[in-house]
């Protein structure tokens, strides 16, 4: 195990009334032929332990880049960071020297991936690749880094733990493989979980049994989780706040019974009425029009006002701050009154 | 929906086996994929057919061979009571005409090189009896304006449209010999959910407006749901359970329906910990070496020793309305979806 000074760690206990996690004000853009994309535009969000944090977007919001940010596993460059902190039990991430991020990455703030077939490595057997995290991280021999992995696997639930130990991930189904990246991730004991669209490639049967594990590993080990995904199902299952991006920004962060109820971002809106519902069979869906936005070009003002039923004037010129409702919500529109008291468009 | 109750599509007892061989000089079969293993449903005029099933169950191949793109092992596809599986040169490909397909990814199933003008209008090339020459180019825009595209952008690229637009040129492409059937393999699973709504509608609007025939595939349960008149669930190459989108939906019989409908999401928290889920164990098993009698019972929580010996058959059973292959089928109302 390699030596840090334990001082720029991040402490074991964390400090005070600081959160588990926080991101403040981030942003993060990637250097193209094209021009300069801003995926990430000023994203604050706050997770604690044992909390479930939904973060919901379509593709190209943000979510998923926001994600390898704080795990420390964007390609810089292209990518730059040029703006914002990620603090960690108070201590800010992006400060840190690659070799303390080296000790936080994996050991602390764990990632799973949605497509475990090409996240695993095809040509190592899955009890090898489970057992590094042991033998790179915690200095153990092949021999118990394999009993470990052993452990593990059952712990994930993979019948016949000891007889598949030799098998490669191709020898696996793809809710199995999903197991095996899960007990990857939960290795060394995480403080952070971060689950980039987990069950996106499963159906649904093992989709269910995925997101139940998942609950339950939280439940014994009290990590913090951030589950990224374009699901509003799966977020109503699980999630105890929700953070929406659209554009690389958040437009609205709520507790998970709120935003249900009622949203206070016309985008949310949009989206939870465009959900085919039963009594609404044989009518026409709601749909959001338009696209979304091009993140080299985006849009002046607020990013969804092409598509806004709700826009005036002001939301082409000025951007929206992030409005606050209440303790526990915000808004990212000029008009989020209006959208709250349920004012149809 | 209106349906004329005009029988256009009739698929009896289909099965589609893929041979597994060994050996590269002397090739033996040592057994079969059964991919698809003794369907059979019938569609109406005007009428959508929803199939759903997970991953691996046939809902692909079953799609394939609608399409006359596999020949089936055996079993009967009658259109308008003419058996596409069994026709050959010029009739099968004027029965092509009536029947044609909208498939899942939009990013792969359009040609990068060609003009979207020359996809929609491929069509035209091998049905010349459909457009004369001179009357292409109107026919084409007609149609791009249908699906609600600009006309004027009948000279770009797939790569210049969002993946929503991609599907939409994918469905003009289907449209354009004015088939009575369209067989949609997954149109919207690669789609974002705002853009997801906007497909459904379109396909709505031209099923009224054309009185089209779907087959719709799909794995996302509320989509079928909204779109379909009746919903077979399949699994492992068999129909288990087949009636109207009311009975599946509120009244499932079988235990696999039951098992899938639960275990979609709700997306409302409201009652999130009291809601009963049924999580089935394992995965599902190989069709290359399907379970004996109930293909479900290795991971049933009802089988006993007849589901091991004898092959439940798809029939209505005492209690419900609808069809469905269960020895203990028995109507349970689980979750409602969506």
């Amino acid at each position: 195990m390699r030596k840090t000074s334990p001082d720029v760690l991040p402490a074991e206990g964390g400090l005070g009334n600081e959160p588990l996690l926080a991101l403040e004000d981030l942003h993060v853009e990637f250097g193209t032929r094209a021009g300069i994309v801003r995926a990430v535009n000023g994203v604050s969000y706050t997770l604690d332990s044992g909390e479930t944090l939904a973060v919901l977007g379509e593709s190209g919001s943000g979510k998923s880049v926001t994600a390898q940010a704080i795990m420390g596993i964007l390609d810089m460059p292209p990518a730059r960071i040029p703006k914002g902190e990620i603090r960690f039990r108070g201590t800010d991430l992006l400060k840190l020297s690659e070799e303390a991020r080296t000790q936080v990455r994996g050991q602390r703030i764990a990632m799973i991936f949605q497509d475990a077939l090409s996240a695993l490595n095809p040509v190592f057997t899955v009890g090898w690749q489970i057992s590094e995290m042991f033998r790179v991280h915690r200095g153990m021999s092949k021999r118990d880094g394999m009993a470990k992995a052993v452990e593990l696997m059952d712990k994930v639930r993979i019948p016949a733990a000891r007889q598949r130990l030799n098998d490669y991930p191709h020898q696996f189904s793809g809710g199995m493989r999903q197991r095996i990246m899960i007990a990857m991730a939960i290795a060394l004991d995480p403080e952070v979980l971060i689950a980039d669209e987990p069950t996106t490639a499963l159906d649904v049967t093992v989709q269910a049994q995925i997101m139940e594990l998942l609950a339950e590993l939280q439940r014994e080990s009290n990590m913090g989780m951030i589950l990224i995904t374009h699901d509003l199902g799966v977020v109503a299952d699980v999630a105890d706040k929700i953070a929406v991006m659209y554009g690389g920004r958040i437009v609205e962060n709520a507790l998970v019974h709120d935003i249900y109820k009622a949203p206070a971002h016309p985008y949310t809106k949009g989206l939870l009425e465009s959900i085919p519902r039963v009594d609404l069979k044989g009518q026409e869906l709601y749909a959001i029009k338009g696209l979304p936005p091009n993140l080299l070009d985006m849009p002046p003002g607020c990013a969804f006002h092409p598509r806004c039923p709700y826009r005036q004037d002001n939301c082409v010129t000025d951007v929206p701050p992030l409005y606050e409702i209440s303790g526990t919500r915000n808004s990212a529109c000029h008009y989020w009154r209006e959208v709250l008291d349920g004012d149809n468009r | 929906m209106a349906t004329t109750g005009e029988r256009i599509l009739e698929v009896r007892d289909l099965v589609k086996h893929f041979p597994l061989t060994q050996g590269i000089v002397m090739k033996r079969q040592i057994g079969a994929i059964k991919a698809v293993d003794g369907v059979s449903f019938d569609l109406d005029r005007g009428e959508t057919l929803g199939i759903v099933g997970e991953s691996g169950c046939g809902k692909s191949t079953l799609a394939k061979v609608l399409m006359a793109l596999e020949r089936p092992t055996s079993g009967s596809v009658m259109i308008n009571g003419r058996d596409i599986a069994k026709a050959k040169g010029g009739e099968l490909k004027r029965m092509r005409r009536n029947i044609q397909m909208v498939m899942q990814d939009p990013y792969t199933s359009l040609n990068p090189r060609m003009t979207v003008g020359d996809i929609v209008g491929e069509p035209y090339d091998i049905h010349t009896e459909v457009a004369p020459k001179g009357d292409r180019l109107r026919k084409v825009q007609e149609l791009l304006e249908v699906v609600g595209l600009n006309p004027d952008h009948i000279n770009r690229y797939p790569h210049q449209f969002s993946g929503g637009q991609r599907q939409r040129i994918g469905i003009a492409r289907g449209l354009a010999l004015q088939p009575e059937i369209i067989v949609c393999d997954e149109p919207v699973s690669a789609l974002d959910v705002s853009i997801q709504a906007q497909v459904i509608n379109l396909l709505e609007r031209l099923q009224n407006e054309f009185n089209l025939a779907y087959i719709f595939i799909a794995h996302d349960l509320s989509v079928v749901r909204h779109i379909s008149d009746r919903v077979a669930v399949m699994y492992l190459g068999k129909v288990v359970e087949l009636g109207k989108d009311i009975e599946i939906y509120d009244k499932p019989a079988h235990p696999y329906t039951q098992a899938l409908l639960s275990a979609v999401p709700v997306p409302d928290p409201e009652g999130r910990e009291q809601r009963e889920r049924i999580i089935l164990q394992g995965d599902p098993p190989s069709p290359a070496n399907p379970p004996s009698g109930c293909r479900f019972r290795t991971r049933c929580w009802k089988a006993q020793e007849i589901c091991a010996t004898e092959e439940p058959l798809l029939q209505i059973r005492t209690g419900t309305q609808h069809e469905s292959a269960c020895h203990f089928a028995e109507t349970h109302d689980v979750v409602h979806v969506g």
